[in-house]
């Protein structure tokens, strides 16, 4: 706290000295630029405070979509680690060997690059099935016009929670069959944008930036290695006894390492998956090196250099970084006290 | 007893702090020639200047590892003026993202690196717009395959920019005042925007006109981009300084004014020692044999003829780094006020 409070200080000085002064105010000013992706409507006559909720949430995107590949990613390659199969062994410890020691900006770039260098100008797009188009400039999916779509497919998943738990029996069919048809109810009613090329670009629809594939992809594959190698550490703790009984009971290998033994690993698997999950969110800040307008390039560069407010910019950003990552850490670890309870 | 003594010192600070206060504003206005920059130049036996990362024309590094370059020149004339050797220069390569941050913390003295002067970096950021040593406006470079000629045929394109810049709030002004909608995709370095339009991800790219000249210079084929005509803004890029030492702006001015009186005046390199010894008022003064301005900023009266005998004149300094034998970009609004251009100077008088 002492040194909390003598740093304060500290700064406090060295600013007054540079007249530069601690102030808040400048979030009010109209921003005058564009952001070139985000998930929320904007223009440039918005503020810096709003330009910091539109990168937060691209920078939360990016985040959740890297998670769910690097967790995906990493189960599937710890079960190839731990397989019977050579061949998927050894290129599962090739794989994991080689993303694991080489720098993560490096492969950020190499797939930004790689991704950019084989897709198509925006002129000859790759069609899929004539409504979604893939080019260099991204991919061009069709958009619902009206909020109804949206509105089924909340009401999809929503039912998808709850109907299983009403009735337990059909568990599987009902929430899946229940989200299909409502998404698909949903599809029907509202009157879709089909993106079409005019001009330099197609224009319409929703687009899906090829610096968001590369940041997503390059962290999720760079995480997954180090998960991987987590889980197969877990996976090892249960102790051989569980795997054997399981096998005496008839059940596959399949469904041993599903019922039995992946439950028990996780309780060991989640405190250093939190940490691997906090780092992905830290490591969404390398999209600046890649142009995606997350909320280290969009306020810590370039709402710092037009207001000059560098002290209250960063101090911002941090905070931003700060809540999201102690809400995750928070949820994950209420998880784990559920997991340390069941235990019992 | 202790009650009574953290009373009185309640008082006695509520009543000295104003003197305090007072005393300081007081000696701030009357800072003693040649004032806390110099002092720290003179201490530290280097200039720090701020110059771009690494940009054909403006400033860049040969295979040794030395700095030359417009803005490169521009340091080593006042240093050679300030501390009577041009060699005495630390240059610190500063990002468009961080540069004014720098400047404003200390790290360097002074920052002449192609960027733009305006209202926002004088008022808001309490920074000195010193001088304008290029005169340019933002254009843009564009693929020839595109078939376009005019800046507002780009309606829809995307434009690989950098972020941090005045340039990424020219094109939404632009947007917003003609309709033109120009997509921008943001990068931190130059290099970076450059790799990822030959790649084909954007349309062009957009810098001011001189930096664009210099990037032309290092595609892989020049021939197949066109800078096109027009510029959307004023864009009179120049020397930045913190505002705090008024006698420190005055010299970088009129270090400035010197280079450029020296064109005007006919007074080059190869022959400032003869015409030191001549008999023309004008030339007498500028280079200090009269009138005293030297030591009016703190410096003995040789600093601009050595300034001068480092560099150049302007005219020599453009044509070095942007001339026909290098960049060759059209000298334009940075000629003379005489030939027709925007250069006019404030008489050494």
């Amino acid at each position: 706290m002492l040194v909390l409070a003598w740093a304060a200080r500290n700064a406090a000085t060295a600013l007054t000295a540079r007249n530069m002064q601690v102030d808040f105010g400048f979030l009010a000013n109209p921003a005058g630029f564009e952001i070139p992706f985000r998930v929320v409507p904007w223009s440039a006559s918005d503020s810096y405070g709003y330009a910091l909720l539109v990168a937060s949430l691209n920078t939360a995107l990016a985040a959740a979509l890297a998670i769910v590949l690097a967790s995906v990613l990493g189960l599937v390659i710890a079960l190839m680690r731990l397989s019977a199969n050579p061949l998927a062994a050894v290129l599962a410890r090739g794989g994991t060997e080689l993303v694991r020691n080489t720098p993560q900006l490096l492969q950020i770039v190499f797939w930004y690059i790689a991704v950019l260098q084989v897709l198509p100008a925006a002129r000859a797009s790759l069609s899929l099935g004539g409504a979604m188009f893939l080019n260099v400039r991204g991919l061009f999916m069709p958009a619902p016009q009206t909020p109804a779509f949206a509105i089924c497919v909340g009401l999809g998943v929503a039912s998808a929670i709850i109907l299983p738990r009403l009735l337990p029996r059909a568990s599987l069919l009902l929430g899946a069959g229940s989200l299909v048809l409502l998404t698909a109810l949903g599809a029907m009613l509202s009157p879709w944008e089909v993106p079409a090329l005019r001009g330099f670009n197609f224009q319409g629809g929703w687009r899906l930036p090829p610096e968001l594939l590369a940041l997503v992809v390059g962290i999720g594959i760079y995480t997954s290695a180090f998960i991987a190698e987590n889980i197969r550490a877990s996976i090892r703790a249960v102790p051989p006894g569980q795997r054997e009984a399981a096998r005496s009971l008839g059940l596959s290998p399949g469904r041993t390492m599903r019922l039995v033994v992946l439950p028990q690993a996780l309780r060991t698997l989640l405190p250093p998956l939190a940490s691997h999950y906090l780092n992905i969110i830290k490591s969404t800040t390398l999209g600046a090196a890649i142009a995606y307008p997350e909320v280290l390039q969009i306020f810590a560069r370039t709402v710092l250099n037009q207001s000059g407010r560098a002290v209250e910019t960063m101090t911002l950003v941090l905070g931003v970084f700060l809540a999201i990552n102690l809400v995750v850490s928070t949820l994950i670890g209420r998880w784990d006290r559920r997991l340390q309870r069941d235990a019992r | 007893m202790r009650r009574r003594a953290g009373w009185i010192g309640a008082v006695a600070a509520v009543t000295l702090l104003p003197g305090l206060w007072s005393s300081g504003a007081a000696r701030a206005q009357s800072i003693p020639i040649p004032g806390p920059t110099v002092e720290t130049i003179k201490k530290r036996g280097q200039l720090a200047c701020g110059v771009d990362t690494g940009i054909p024309g403006f400033a860049f590094q040969d295979s040794a590892g030395a700095w030359h370059g417009f803005d490169v020149d521009y340091c080593r004339a006042i240093a050679a003026a300030v501390l009577g050797d041009a060699t005495k220069v630390r240059y610190v390569p500063t990002t468009t993202p961080a540069r004014f941050t720098i400047l404003q913390s200390g790290e360097i003295d002074l920052l002449v690196r192609d960027s733009t002067l305006t209202m926002t970096r004088s008022l808001q950021l309490h920074l000195a717009e010193v001088a304008i040593n290029f005169y340019a406006g933002q254009g843009f470079l564009v693929s020839k395959k595109l078939g376009v000629s005019k800046i507002e045929e780009l309606d829809g394109a995307t434009i690989c920019t950098l972020t941090g810049a005045t340039l990424e709030l020219n094109i939404a002004d632009f947007a917003r005042a003609r309709g033109t909608k120009i997509g921008t995709l943001l990068f931190e370095k130059s290099d970076e925007a450059i790799a990822a339009m030959e790649a084909g991800r954007c349309d062009g790219y957009t810098d001011d006109t001189g930096s664009l000249a210099a990037v032309r210079s290092t595609l892989k084929t020049p021939a197949d981009w066109v800078v096109l005509e027009g510029v959307i803004s004023k864009e009179p890029l120049g020397i930045h300084a913190r505002a705090s030492d008024i006698n420190w702006v005055n010299i970088l001015y009129w270090v400035d004014t010197a280079l450029k009186t020296a064109e005007e005046l006919g007074v080059t390199k190869a022959n400032v020692d003869e015409k030191k010894a001549g008999t023309d008022p004008m030339v007498k003064r500028l280079l200090g044999v009269e009138g005293g301005f030297g030591e009016m900023m703190g410096l003995d009266p040789a600093w601009s003829y050595r300034a001068i005998k480092a560099t150049g004149n302007y005219g020599e300094i453009y044509d070095e780094f942007f001339g026909p034998k290098a960049l060759d970009l059209a000298r334009g609004q940075n000629k003379l006020w005489k030939d027709g251009g925007l250069v006019y100077t404030l008489p050494f008088r």
